[in-house]
């Protein structure tokens, strides 16, 4: 118990309904609870309810029925929403509507102004949050003049510059190409080994969701798988009967075990598969 | 091709001018604005046009570049010069139909023309030295004791530097909308008035849809990083006065007397 970051319990959430319309649903009693220095990925098909529940962390919005806690805090408590938002920094999907400032030295700041830091300590966090996400080189730059990776990677450290324990990407890497993509996602796993930063991965990629240690699957509101990602992603039936798709690795793995092969079916990287292939042709040569 | 479009175009440099306080730069910007108004002869005139050519040399900024800025308001200037020619009463010089020029009409539109333009490049070059956020940071402190008698300062300075953040992402956007809508065929360049008027809203119309979209996730996202208006707030860069902002206030101090002094003396 001591060490869960964020924890939920039977949260449910609807938006408010257009005229003439019930309110539909958007969470379902959802109850999770994600570890201090896990790297959680969030999957699901649109709608699913993956953006309500990443808002939930950090009390963007507030449950309509069950509870959310934040390090042991309330999210419902108006006196702590400002250390709420401390602790648990949210990364968008478009890279350009949350960057505040036209310096990037002043964007990383902003965080750390709101919460009233001193000049000097500013100062500090700024030049080392930027030298954690590797963009210290272009302090002064303009944001628009960076590519969409370098941006999410200004976001990630306006984020760290409030010396957050946990990160929440929504989608942060669907508006970048591969190697955007790339940089921030190696980004967010060296803040989680190095800085031991909970992070919390929402996305459409598997082989995204595949470098977390756990996995939780949301459909219509629901959380309705949870495990570790070798144990999810090989469970082809039932992704694909809530409209998700199987890591390629896998789909070929289980295309060959169909034919007679002898492979395990978990082999998810692109490299434990060809590991695997080359292990079952072996005796047959 | 709309990316070239810069609005409060700053030119980056390390001049005494770009290290100057933003306050200092803006107070001493509506000195040398009010010192213009006050000058009546050549004498002051004189004074005025050496003080702008200081700081043009202080500055750095290609003068080129300044009489650029120019440009735009010709007509206004041309047109104020002319009125003032032909319309001040006073010894005729030339008279043709009920055109007539004075001697003082000559002396008024000139000084007209100069004044107009001298007010134009001086605070040009507080734009082209001061980087749009300092501007602001300066405003904001200056007005600061307003927010005594409720006006939302912070707010202010905070929308203006929002606004600065945005002008190139939606310059960018209307790039693309405009290079969509031709390949769909649009003419923006030909056409009545009228037609390239109404050319124009399927521009506006997804543009506005998006500035909207952007602003809503905008505040989300400044919510999620703690923002909370301008209580208790700290900066990461503090404006303070250095020996040089005092010595370059106390020079324009001087000018500004010295204008007014001879504007007693009737020169
Ligand atoms: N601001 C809103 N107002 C009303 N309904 C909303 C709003 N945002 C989301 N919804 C609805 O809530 C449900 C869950 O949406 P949510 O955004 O959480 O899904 P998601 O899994 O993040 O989807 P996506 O992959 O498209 O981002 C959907 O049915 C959606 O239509
Ligand atoms: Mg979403």
């Amino acid at each position: 118990m001591a060490d869960t970051i964020i924890k939920m319990e039977d949260l449910a959430f609807s938006y408010p309904a257009e005229e003439g319309n019930v309110p539909l649903a958007a969470l379902n009693g959802v109850s999770l609870s994600i570890e201090r220095g896990s790297f959680v990925a969030v999957l699901g098909h649109n709608g699913s309810g993956k953006s309500t529940l990443a808002k939930h962390m950090n009390a963007v919005l507030l449950p309509l029925g069950g509870k959310v806690w934040v390090d042991g805090m309330d999210t419902c408590d108006e006196n702590l929403l400002l250390e709420v938002r401390r602790r648990v920094g949210m990364v968008f999907q478009n890279p350009d509507n949350q960057i505040v400032a036209n310096v990037v030295e002043e964007d990383v700041a902003f965080g750390p102004e709101n919460l009233g830091i001193p000049t000097e300590e500013i100062r500090q966090r700024v030049d080392a949050a930027l030298q954690a996400v590797g963009m210290e080189e272009f302090v002064l730059q303009a944001p628009h003049h960076l590519s969409g990776g370098q941006k999410q990677r200004i976001a990630i450290a306006g984020i760290i510059a409030m010396e957050p324990a946990c990160i929440v990407l929504d989608e942060s890497t669907a508006m970048l190409d591969p190697s955007g993509r790339r940089e921030v996602l190696d980004t967010v796993r060296r803040l989680n080994r190095e800085k031991g930063i909970t992070i919390v991965l929402i996305t459409h990629h598997m082989d995204e969701a595949a470098l977390a240690d756990r996995i939780v699957v949301m459909d219509g509101g629901r959380a309705v798988m949870d495990g570790a990602p070798k144990e999810i992603l090989t469970r082809m039936a039932e992704l694909r009967a809530i409209g998700l798709d199987v890591p390629h690795t896998v789909e070929l793995l289980y295309g060959l075990r169909e034919d007679g092969f002898d492979v395990p079916v978990d082999a998810l990287s692109v490299e434990d598969c060809a590991d695997a292939i080359v292990a079952a042709l072996a005796p047959r040569a | 091709m709309l990316k070239d479009i810069t609005l409060g175009q700053f030119f980056p440099g390390t001049s005494l001018a770009h290290r100057l306080d933003p306050r200092t730069k803006i107070l001493l910007t509506v000195v040398y604005i009010v010192a213009l108004f006050c000058a009546e002869s050549f004498v002051s005139y004189g004074l005025m046009v050496a003080l702008l050519i200081t700081g043009v040399k202080v500055s750095g900024v290609a003068p080129k570049a300044l009489v650029k800025g120019l440009k735009p308001v010709l007509f206004i200037i041309c047109f104020t010069a002319i009125l003032n020619l032909f319309y001040t009463p006073g010894e005729i010089l030339v008279q043709f139909w009920v055109l007539k020029i004075t001697k003082e009409g000559i002396f008024t539109a000139f000084f007209m023309a100069l004044r107009i333009s001298m007010l134009i490049m001086g605070t040009f070059l507080l734009t082209y030295t001061t980087s749009p956020i300092s501007l602001t940071d300066g405003l904001e402190a200056l007005l600061g004791p307003l927010k005594k008698v409720k006006v939302p300062v912070h707010e202010l300075s905070m929308m203006m530097s929002i606004a600065l953040r945005f002008i190139p992402t939606l310059i960018e956007e209307t790039d693309k909308i405009m290079s969509a809508q031709k390949a769909r065929g649009a003419d923006f360049e030909s056409g009545s008035l009228l037609d390239r008027a109404k050319a124009l809203v399927p521009i506006l119309v997804p543009l506005f849809i998006s500035a909207f979209r952007r602003a809503d996730e905008l505040a989300v996202a400044m919510e999620c990083r703690c923002y909370h208006g301008g209580q208790g707030r700290t900066k990461l860069h503090v404006l303070r006065y250095q020996p040089r902002d005092y010595v370059v206030m106390g020079a324009y101090a001087a000018v500004l007397a010295a204008v007014l002094v001879l504007a007693r003396f009737g020169l």
